[in-house]
């Protein structure tokens, strides 16, 4: 009876994880399906639910249809200088707020918690003209700078907790032999500190390339448009004609690279996602 | 640097007030440019939004800002849409939360009972959360389209649906459909962290619970419940300060639309789209005072489970 009941368990269990599986992956079969059919392939009734003959032209008009190739370089360039950015800055206030004793530490390590919930709307109006003011108004470095609400409090907030978790003896053998902090820092914690390093790196870079609020309010025309804004913005002769078939294909262009970090990354990714929840 | 140290420095375990004092100084060296950037892009901002509030400022440069006092915030006590707008960013808010927090906590249970395939599940629930909510928004409003979306065809073939339905064009189906995008994008956000939080749960909890015969649900009920709660905590108010502040897929799926505007997209649609600096700058506003309001009230509710 009750290994019946283990049985008929997991069974139950399997089905669940199939049904999940599905739903968890099925608008990204559909998606890919998409991209490849024709416009009347897609305005067909009723749906086809297999791929038909795959129309891989979709993916060369997604670049021939506007300067796709820059958007990605712009997306690629502000989101790996803003995540640099952060990762420098971030990386020695994380010494600062793990390794030293001074008054005022938890202010600041809370203020900087508290930039990461920040509603990011409520800052909009100030930052266009603080980014009029300085120039920056459609420009990749104007984007850059906007990024660092987000990617440096993050950073420096999980960079923190990953210090916290080093053993503090080598750093203490380093001081009996005469090595200021900053050597310490550079010489002895900065290559302990690289699988954090690579995980707030991850996650920032991430959050950057999906960022669409700021990157929708800043730039302008297509110099500085990063891909959430491009594939936001497809357009088609009119309204009701959307280019489904070159927004999937875009879709999968932006995914994919995701996708290939998430696979290879999937240990640490978690980790980073996990490190407040679990060591509070 | 190293050559001015004082001697007490090099013992290292006996460390002299010189050397305190030089660590302090130190400390905020280090911390300088990262406090300095957070004020330029996050403070300094924060106090000019509140400021040009008080202002009847119109988004063009340069600006010529008039002092109005409070008159933007009496406008926004009377404007009924902001009300809609908070109530929608409320309702969207607390059911696509409530129904991702259950869901998540099945999904992690089902993942963490061990059975094969766990790496391939992991990497299937990160995908969603990894993608842009724009490109998360675009299949999901190409999939509910109206006349040639899959879901109406799909749900038409499993009898559910006797018609096509304007998934995001009827004012009764709208909210629904925003949640239920919501819920595919981040629960699987939810199942991770509760995931970790239970796998730090020790083993012989459950061993000991059912030595003592707890069957499963109590097991439940009394040992994964309550040691679940701190991870549960953070990942509630992650995700509710996330939805509170939703714009992306609103603004692509349904837009300003009535039936779904939440309080960002209404800001962003008076700061921009009106060129209203002043009255959106009051919104703007409004919004951090709610949300600020929601932090304080659940920090005081988890305070407990978060230490």
């Amino acid at each position: 009876m009750r290994r019946a009941n283990a049985a008929l368990l997991n069974v139950g269990l399997y089905v669940g994880v199939a049904v999940l599986l599905v739903y968890l992956l099925f608008p990204f079969y559909w998606a890919i399906v998409s991209s490849l059919k024709t416009p009347s392939q897609l305005f067909m009734t009723p749906v086809q639910y297999l791929p038909p003959t795959p129309r891989w032209s979709n993916y060369v008009e997604v670049f021939t249809s506007q300067p796709f190739a820059r958007f990605l370089l712009n997306s690629a360039v502000v989101a790996g200088v803003a995540t640099l950015f952060a990762l420098a800055i971030g990386s020695f206030a994380a010494y600062a707020l793990g390794r030293f004793q001074f008054r005022g530490r938890t202010t600041v390590y809370y203020a900087t918690l508290a930039v990461t919930m920040f509603p990011q709307i409520s800052v909009l109006g100030g930052l266009f003209v603080l980014i009029r003011g300085l120039g920056l108004y459609n420009s990749l470095p104007g984007l850059v700078l906007t990024y660092m609400i987000f990617t440096l409090p993050f950073t420096t907030w999980l960079l923190t907790s990953f210090v916290r978790s080093i053993p503090i003896e080598l750093e203490e053998a380093a001081t009996v032999d005469g090595a200021t902090p900053t050597q310490i820092m550079l010489r002895i914690l900065l290559p302990l500190m690289a699988p954090g390093l690579v995980t707030a790196g991850l996650l920032a870079f991430i959050q950057a390339w999906n960022e669409f609020l700021f990157a929708l309010t800043f730039t302008l025309d297509e110099r500085s448009r990063t891909v959430p804004v491009a594939i936001a913005l497809f357009s088609g002769a009119s309204s009701f004609e959307l280019p489904w078939h070159l927004i999937m294909a875009a879709s999968v262009i932006v995914t994919v690279p995701l996708i290939v970090l998430v696979l290879v990354f999937q240990r640490r990714i978690v980790e980073g996602l996990t490190a407040g929840a679990v060591k509070g | 640097m190293a050559s001015t140290l004082p001697p007490t420095a090099r013992t290292g375990s006996r460390r002299g007030p010189t050397l305190a004092a030089r660590r302090v100084r130190l400390a905020w060296l280090y911390l300088l440019p990262t406090i300095v950037t957070l004020v330029a892009v996050a403070g300094y901002p924060l106090y000019r939004t509140v400021q040009l509030s008080f202002t009847d400022v119109r988004l063009r440069f340069p600006l010529a800002p008039d002092w109005v006092g409070l008159d933007q915030y009496a406008w926004l006590l009377r404007d009924p849409v902001w009300w809609r707008s908070v109530w929608n960013t409320l309702v969207f808010t607390f059911v696509s939360v409530g129904i991702e927090t259950v869901l998540g906590i099945l999904i992690a249970l089902m993942v963490a009972s061990g059975l094969r395939g766990k790496g391939l599940m992991r990497t299937a629930m990160l995908v969603p959360w990894a993608i842009p909510g724009v490109v998360a928004a675009q299949m999901w409003k190409w999939m509910l389209n109206d006349v040639y979306g899959v879901i109406n065809d799909l749900f038409m073939r499993l009898r559910l649906i006797d018609e096509p339905k304007a998934w995001l064009a009827s004012a009764a189906l709208m909210m629904p459909s925003v949640i239920a995008i919501d819920v595919w994008k981040t629960t699987p956000f939810m199942a991770l962290i509760l995931l970790a939080g239970l796998q730090s749960i020790p083993q012989e909890y459950y061993e000991a619970a059912r030595v003592d015969g707890a069957n499963a649900w109590q097991r439940f009920w009394r040992i994964t419940l309550p040691l679940l709660a701190p991870a549960l905590a953070v990942a509630l108010i992650f995700r509710t300060l996330d939805a509170l502040r939703v714009f992306d897929m609103i603004f692509i799926t349904t837009g300003a639309q009535i039936s779904t505007i939440t309080m960002s997209v209404y800001a962003r649609q008076q700061l921009v789209s009106f060129f209203d600096l002043g009255y959106g700058s009051a919104v703007a506003t409004g919004i951090f005072l709610v949300i600020a309001f929601y932090v304080a009230v659940y920090l005081a509710l988890f305070r407990k489970a978060l230490r």
